[in-house]
C-alpha cells in the first residue's frame, strides 16, 4: 500500500540523515552568499506558482512533487 | 605550593611538570573534543528555521486554449507576529467560459464561477517550520476541502533542508439539473522531500509524493463513444498515484542561473508520464528579474481509456486528459522593482506568460475527424510587496 511506502521512504531518509550527523557542513555559512540570491529560489512566487499548477492539473494526467500545495476543485 | 617557591627540591619540580604537562593534554584533549562535539552539534543541527517573508500578492491571471478561458483575480497576504508565527490568507477566482470540445460536442457552453479561499498559520520551533492550511474551493457544481500539516526542518548547518507533509481533502460532486445526484471523493496526499546545497553554487532536491483517491473519480458531463454512439463514462472509484521530482539549479556567473528538472509520474490506472523543464533566471541592472524556461510534458493513457471502444467494458473513459498526448512550450517572466524602500518594504509589477501546444494522438476531433490539438496562452501579471 502506498501508506507503507511513503512511511519507508521516510524513515530511510531519516536513517540516511541519522547516519551523516557527524558529515561536516561542506559549504560554510560565508560561502552561501550566491545561494540566498532570489535567482537561486526554486520558487519566488506562491501565488504564480499555484496558477500555473492549476492550468497543468487540470489539464494533465500527472500531478503532485511539485513543491507547490493547492486545493482541489472539479475543473476537468 | 610549589610553583611560588624560587628554589624548590627536584622531586617536587618534577611533580609540578608533570602535572602542568597532564593538565595540557587534558586541556588539548577537551579542546579537540569541545571542537568535535561543536561541529557535530553544528553539523547537526540547523541555522534556525525562519518564517515566510511578509508579503502581499494581488494578480490578473488567465488561461485561454482550446475554447476555455478562465481569468480573475487573487490576492495573498502574509504577515507575520511575535517573530515565531505567520498568518496566511488568499483569495482565488476563476471565471470560466467553457466551449471545449468536450462540450460543444455533448452539449451546450456555459459560464461559472470558481471561488477558492485559503488560510494558513506557519509556526518555528527551533529548527523546525510547521505549517497548517485549510483551502476550500466552490463551484455551482463541485465542492473542494482540504486540510494540510507540513513540517520543513534544516539539518547539516543548513546545507539540508527536509519536508513532510500530509492533505487531506474532501469533494463534493453535483449535476447541473439533476438536484438528486450527489457524490462524494476522499483525498490523501503524503509528501516528503530534500533540497541539499551541493556546493557554493549549485542545490539540488527531491520530492516525492503519493496522492490516494476514493469516491466519484469521474464528470456527470462526460461521455465515451462506443461503436460511435455516445454514453456516460464509467470510471474506476479508487486511483492511487507516485510522482517522483529531481532539481538542480546553479549560479554560472554573470548574475544568472540555470535549472533542470524531470518528473515521472506512475499510477494505478497504468498511466505512466514525463515532464522536464529547462529555466534560466537571471538580474539585468539593479531592478530587473528575467525568467526564461521550456516545459515539455508526455503521457501515455489509462487502462480502460478508448478514443472509440469496440466493445462495453466496466470501466470505459473518453477524458482525453487520460488520453496519449503531449504538451510543451516556452515561457518567460519580468519582475521589476518599482519601489524600494531598504530595510522596509518592496514593490515589484510582475508579468508572465506562457504559450502552449496540446497533441493529442488518441483523441479524435469529431467535427473533423482528424486527431486533436490545440494551443494555449497562460497569462500572470501580479504586483508584489514585501515588507
Amino acid at each position: 500500500m502506498s501508506v507503507h511506502r511513503v512511511l519507508c521512504a521516510g524513515l530511510m531518509s531519516a536513517a540516511v540523515l541519522l547516519a551523516g550527523c557527524g558529515i561536516q557542513p561542506w559549504v560554510k555559512p560565508y560561502e552561501r552568499e550566491r545561494l540566498a540570491d532570489p535567482i537561486m529560489k526554486f520558487s519566488r512566487d506562491a501565488l504564480a506558482d499555484k496558477h500555473r499548477e492549476h492550468v497543468f492539473d487540470v489539464r494533465e494526467g500527472a500531478r503532485g512533487a511539485t513543491g507547490v500545495q493547492g486545493g482541489g476543485c472539479g475543473c476537468n | 605550593m610549589c610553583a611560588k617557591v624560587p628554589a624548590v627540591p627536584p622531586a617536587c619540580r618534577g611533580a609540578a611538570v608533570a602535572a602542568i604537562r597532564r593538565l595540557r593534554s587534558l586541556a588539548r584533549f577537551g579542546h579537540r573534543a569541545a571542537g568535535l562535539l561543536g561541529g557535530v552539534l553544528a553539523a547537526a543541527t540547523t541555522k534556525g528555521a525562519e518564517l515566510p517573508e511578509d508579503r502581499a500578492d494581488a494578480m490578473y491571471h488567465l488561461y485561454d486554449g482550446g475554447g476555455v478561458t478562465a481569468s480573475g483575480p487573487a490576492l495573498l497576504i502574509r504577515k507575520s507576529l511575535f517573530d515565531s508565527v505567520s498568518l496566511s490568507g488568499s483569495y482565488y477566482l476563476d471565471m470560466v467560459s467553457n466551449a471545449s470540445i468536450d462540450v460543444v460536442t455533448t452539449a451546450s457552453p456555459y459560464h461559472e464561477k470558481r471561488t477558492e479561499g485559503a488560510v494558513g498559520v506557519d509556526y518555528v520551533y527551533h529548527d523546525s517550520l510547521i505549517s497548517l492550511s485549510g483551502t476550500i474551493s466552490d463551484e455551482p457544481d463541485y465542492t473542494a476541502k482540504s486540510a494540510s500539516l507540513n513540517v520543513s526542518e534544516d539539518v547539516f548547518g543548513g546545507l539540508t533542508t527536509v519536508n513532510l507533509g500530509y492533505t487531506r481533502g474532501w469533494d463534493s460532486v453535483g449535476k447541473y439539473g439533476s438536484p438528486n445526484f450527489s457524490a462524494d471523493v476522499n483525498h490523501w496526499q503524503f509528501r516528503v522531500g530534500v533540497t541539499q546545497v551541493l556546493t557554493p553554487r549549485w542545490l539540488a532536491s527531491l520530492d516525492l509524493e503519493t496522492v490516494s483517491d476514493q469516491g466519484y473519480l469521474g464528470s456527470p458531463y462526460r461521455a465515451v463513444r462506443v461503436f460511435g454512439a455516445f454514453i456516460p463514462e464509467r470510471d474506476p472509484s479508487t486511483r492511487t498515484s507516485h510522482a517522483a521530482t529531481l532539481r538542480a539549479k546553479g549560479d554560472i556567473g554573470w548574475h544568472s542561473a540555470v535549472r533542470a528538472e524531470y518528473r515521472y509520474f506512475w499510477d494505478t490506472w497504468d498511466i505512466r508520464a514525463h515532464t522536464a523543464e529547462l529555466g534560466v533566471t537571471g538580474h539585468v541592472g539593479d531592478r530587473w528579474l528575467l525568467d526564461g524556461y521550456f516545459r515539455y510534458y508526455s503521457q501515455g493513457h489509462a487502462l480502460f481509456y478508448s478514443d472509440n471502444f469496440t466493445n462495453e467494458f466496466t470501466y470505459m473513459s473518453r477524458n482525453r486528459q487520460l488520453s496519449d498526448f503531449t504538451d510543451m512550450g516556452p515561457g518567460v517572466k519580468a519582475s521589476y522593482a518599482a519601489v524600494r524602500v531598504p530595510g522596509r518594504y518592496e514593490v515589484k509589477v510582475n508579468a508572465a506568460y506562457q504559450w502552449l501546444r496540446f497533441q493529442y494522438s488518441d483523441f479524435t476531433d469529431v467535427r473533423t475527424g482528424k486527431p486533436y490539438s490545440f494551443n494555449a496562452n497562460v497569462v500572470e501579471f501580479f504586483v508584489s510587496a514585501t515588507y
